[in-house]
């Protein structure tokens, strides 16, 4: 099959690429990118008034698969991806079983290749069942493929055995992802520690909880001379101490979510779970930090931290429901419309956050860009584009996103993943 | 006076956040009225018969309950109470389906307390006909016994606004005082806490008419009323305070440290108390204890409450 995308405005950071150009696909890869470009056998996709940019990543999801199908599985999870116009998500190991050896690698490899419309990569667990204690077969796990380790979810309480995991992964140049909040400080805490909190009597997850974290793990990194990935940044000290890490030359790194750039802990009401996430929303001087430290490079990606859960579990007393909510599906509308139409950020550097940046970290040699000859994972933005964000008409089996019934402008309008349509004006095809 | 037009009918009692100044009025002006009713001989109004109330309760309570329920009962209602460790709540039925089961029953206030907060905010999303009186959810809120404590210091001082109270403890976990600082600013009194600074959330201060303090007699200088909130063991435990000797001479409230506010101060304590730890005995049963009233005024605010919410209307 040979597609042609006609007409639209080609952003391709990994290339330093912002013009309005074509784009030929033969089979699964690009084969040609230029101006005015004519293939009389190719079907044209057109894209007059659109951004064509490479298929976005999302380094950081929750598949729930195995073991917690009832809140997500790769069939539901994948298709979230395509519609919110990712064509490759790395999954967390937080599962049930936890992935902590090669075997559980494989297997969920398989799966997506059998079941997913994206491309799916697998992080590992850095402990054996994520416990904190002893570390996993990580070598084992990264020759069978894995792209990272994390016990996201979860502090690495011991220094030691996370000082263990940045010497061993050395060698094997993975990185560590790192969910960044002192345990002791944010236990039974359900939002920001904030004036809101103080009112509404929950316990708080203070910011510093996050930032002794974030400087205990740059300080080991740095000691390891390791790689270490700063998972879900929030608060605003925490970034000022990966840019100071940055500039000491630690091999340090940094994702920031939609939502921490966007919301702030007075979005908080007792009725409604789904504002509950860990790390919490956070004050104004925290998103303004995290979206300078996205400008300047101190951050490098954006990450959604999708975390569907199932209604009846979602559906609770604020602090009984569990944390997190689904990102996938309304992460570029809402990018779009708080941090691009507001002008707060240019459509080059965001869209780089989410497709070079991220393919640079994780060593993704094939994915990220719209290099000629690389696979045809392509994403179609139509930025003027308004609509509802209705969550009974999500792909995802999560509910309650904290951006339900927000009227946004932008969004994906048609993925591709090598060569195939897998989604088309919100529906997934074939 | 002048009738006051506003009307709780239909009105959810979540928390103090909710109620404009002339709603709070309307439940004290109630209240003075039920309170006659308890002073009578018969002490029986048909205002609510044929209304059903329901107590919901998942946390242990004395008076709490039984003020809601004999409230209920003066003003001629059926009262139900349903608690937690005899009930389906033991099997492990979520609260949307207690409150759906509750409600298929027909009742038409469900007065809920709970350990979570937020509990009552949840049940008005649940039900659709009861009306909900939230007595207690976690550190959040306890509307009933912030409009008591408010009514108890209007009968004793003659009017609220430019009062100076103090609240004295455990801040932090205290529902109590977070419906006093509600209640209380929008009637227009000062508030000033103090406590441990373990046991003292931080940013709240923010709120103008809020002083937070570190020292106890800081807070109580010159006070109109001190509401000394309850100790609870497990703090001590927790690591909040060293020792309960240790609270009681740095932070209890004793008659030395009363004489640092007015002469008239009145002491209010939600109970149970914890005698010789944040209240000594002579305070708790001296001159100035407003204590044992508290309970009877809590009976009048909460027949105040459930006539204005489920009538509209006052006292025949």
């Amino acid at each position: 099959m040979k597609y042609l995308i006609q007409g639209g405005r080609v952003i391709d950071p990994a290339n330093h690429i912002d013009k309005t150009a074509d784009i030929l696909i033969e089979g699964k890869k690009i084969v040609a990118i230029d101006e005015n470009l004519s293939a009389d056998d190719a079907k044209v996709i057109p894209a007059k008034g659109k951004v064509v940019v490479p298929g976005l990543i999302d380094m950081h999801v929750h598949f729930r698969e195995p073991g917690q199908e009832a809140k997500e599985d790769f069939v539901s999870g994948t298709h979230a991806a395509a519609a919110g116009g990712f064509t490759t998500v790395a999954t967390m190991p937080n599962t049930r079983p936890v992935v902590d050896d090669a075997a559980l690698v494989r297997s969920l490899q398989k799966r997506a290749e059998d079941e997913g419309v994206v491309h799916v990569k697998i992080i590992g667990a850095l402990t054996k069942g994520q416990e904190g204690k002893e570390l996993a077969e990580v070598g084992d796990m990264a020759q069978a493929g894995a792209v990272a380790f994390s016990d996201d979810g979860h502090y690495v309480q011991n220094a030691k055995v996370l000082l263990n995991g940045f010497d061993y992964l050395r060698s094997f140049d993975k990185i560590i992802i790192s969910h960044d909040e002192e345990t002791a400080l944010v236990e039974e805490g359900s939002m920001n520690e904030c004036h809101r909190s103080a009112m509404l009597g929950l316990k708080g997850r203070p910011t510093v909880a996050e930032d002794i974290a974030v400087m205990r793990d740059i300080m080991l990194a740095e000691y390891a001379g390791a790689r270490l990935h700063i998972a879900h940044i929030s608060s605003a000290r925490a970034v000022e101490l990966v840019r100071q890490a940055k500039k000491r030359g630690v091999r340090v790194t940094a994702e920031a979510t939609p939502h921490h750039l966007t919301m702030t802990d007075e979005c908080v009401d007792l009725m409604d779970s789904a504002t509950k996430v860990n790390p919490p929303l956070r004050g104004h001087a925290d998103i303004k930090a995290v979206l300078a430290g996205l400008k300047d490079g101190t951050i490098d990606a954006i990450v959604t931290d999708h975390s569907p859960h199932a209604e009846e579990e979602k559906d609770k007393e604020y602090r009984l429901a569990p944390s997190g909510f689904p990102g996938l599906e309304t992460s570029v509308g809402v990018l779009l419309t708080d941090l691009y139409h507001t002008g707060k950020i240019e459509l080059p550097l965001l869209i780089s956050k989410m497709t070079a940046e991220p393919a640079r970290i994780f060593d993704l040699t094939d994915a990220g860009t719209l290099s000629v000859g690389c696979p045809a994972d392509i994403t179609i933005l139509d930025t003027e584009q308004e609509w509802t964000v209705d969550a009974s008409r999500f792909y995802t089996r999560g509910t309650h996103s904290p951006f339900a019934g927000r009227t946004l402008k932008g969004r994906a309008v048609l993925t591709m993943v090598e060569g195939r349509i897998v989604m088309q004006d919100g529906k997934i095809v074939g | 006076m002048a009738k006051n037009p506003v009307s709780l009918r239909g009105k959810h009692i979540l928390g103090l956040e909710d109620f404009s100044r002339e709603e709070i009025e309307l439940v004290l002006e109630t209240a003075k009225e039920m309170k006659s009713v308890i002073h009578r001989d018969i002490k029986k109004v048909p205002t609510l018969r044929g209304k059903s109330i329901v107590t919901l309760f998942y946390e242990p309570s004395t008076r709490t309950r039984s003020s809601f329920e004999t409230a209920g009962k003066y003003l001629g209602a059926d009262v139900v109470n349903i608690t937690a460790g005899t009930s389906s709540i033991v099997k492990g039925e979520s609260l949307r389906d207690t409150l759906l089961t509750v409600e298929a029953m027909g009742f038409d206030a469900i007065v809920m307390r709970h350990k979570e907060e937020g509990a009552a905010a949840y049940a008005t999303k649940v039900v659709g006909h009861p009306v909900i009186v939230n007595a207690g959810d976690g550190a959040h809120a306890h509307p009933s016994q912030g409009l008591l404590n408010l009514f108890t210091l209007l009968q004793h001082k003659g009017h609220l606004e430019g009062l100076k109270v103090a609240i004295l403890g455990d801040i932090l976990h205290s529902r109590v005082a977070r419906s006093d600082i509600w209640g209380m600013r929008r009637m227009g009194i000062e508030v000033h806490l103090a406590g441990p600074g373990t046991m003292l959330p931080r940013f709240l201060s923010k709120e103008p008419g809020i002083f937070v303090h570190e020292r106890v007699e800081d807070a109580i200088k010159d006070a109109d009323a001190i509401n000394v909130l309850r100790i609870q063991m497990e703090r001590q435990k927790a690591g909040l305070f060293p020792s309960r000797r240790e609270y009681a001479r740095i932070y209890g409230i004793n008659r030395d440290r009363l004489s640092l506010a007015k002469k008239d101060v009145l002491i209010l304590h939600p109970g149970p108390m914890n005698k010789g730890l944040e209240i000594s005995p002579e305070v708790a049963y001296g001159d100035h204890s407003a204590i044992q009233e508290q309970v009877q005024n809590g009976v009048a605010v909460r027949m105040a409450l459930l006539t204005l919410v489920l009538m509209g209307g006052k006292a025949q």
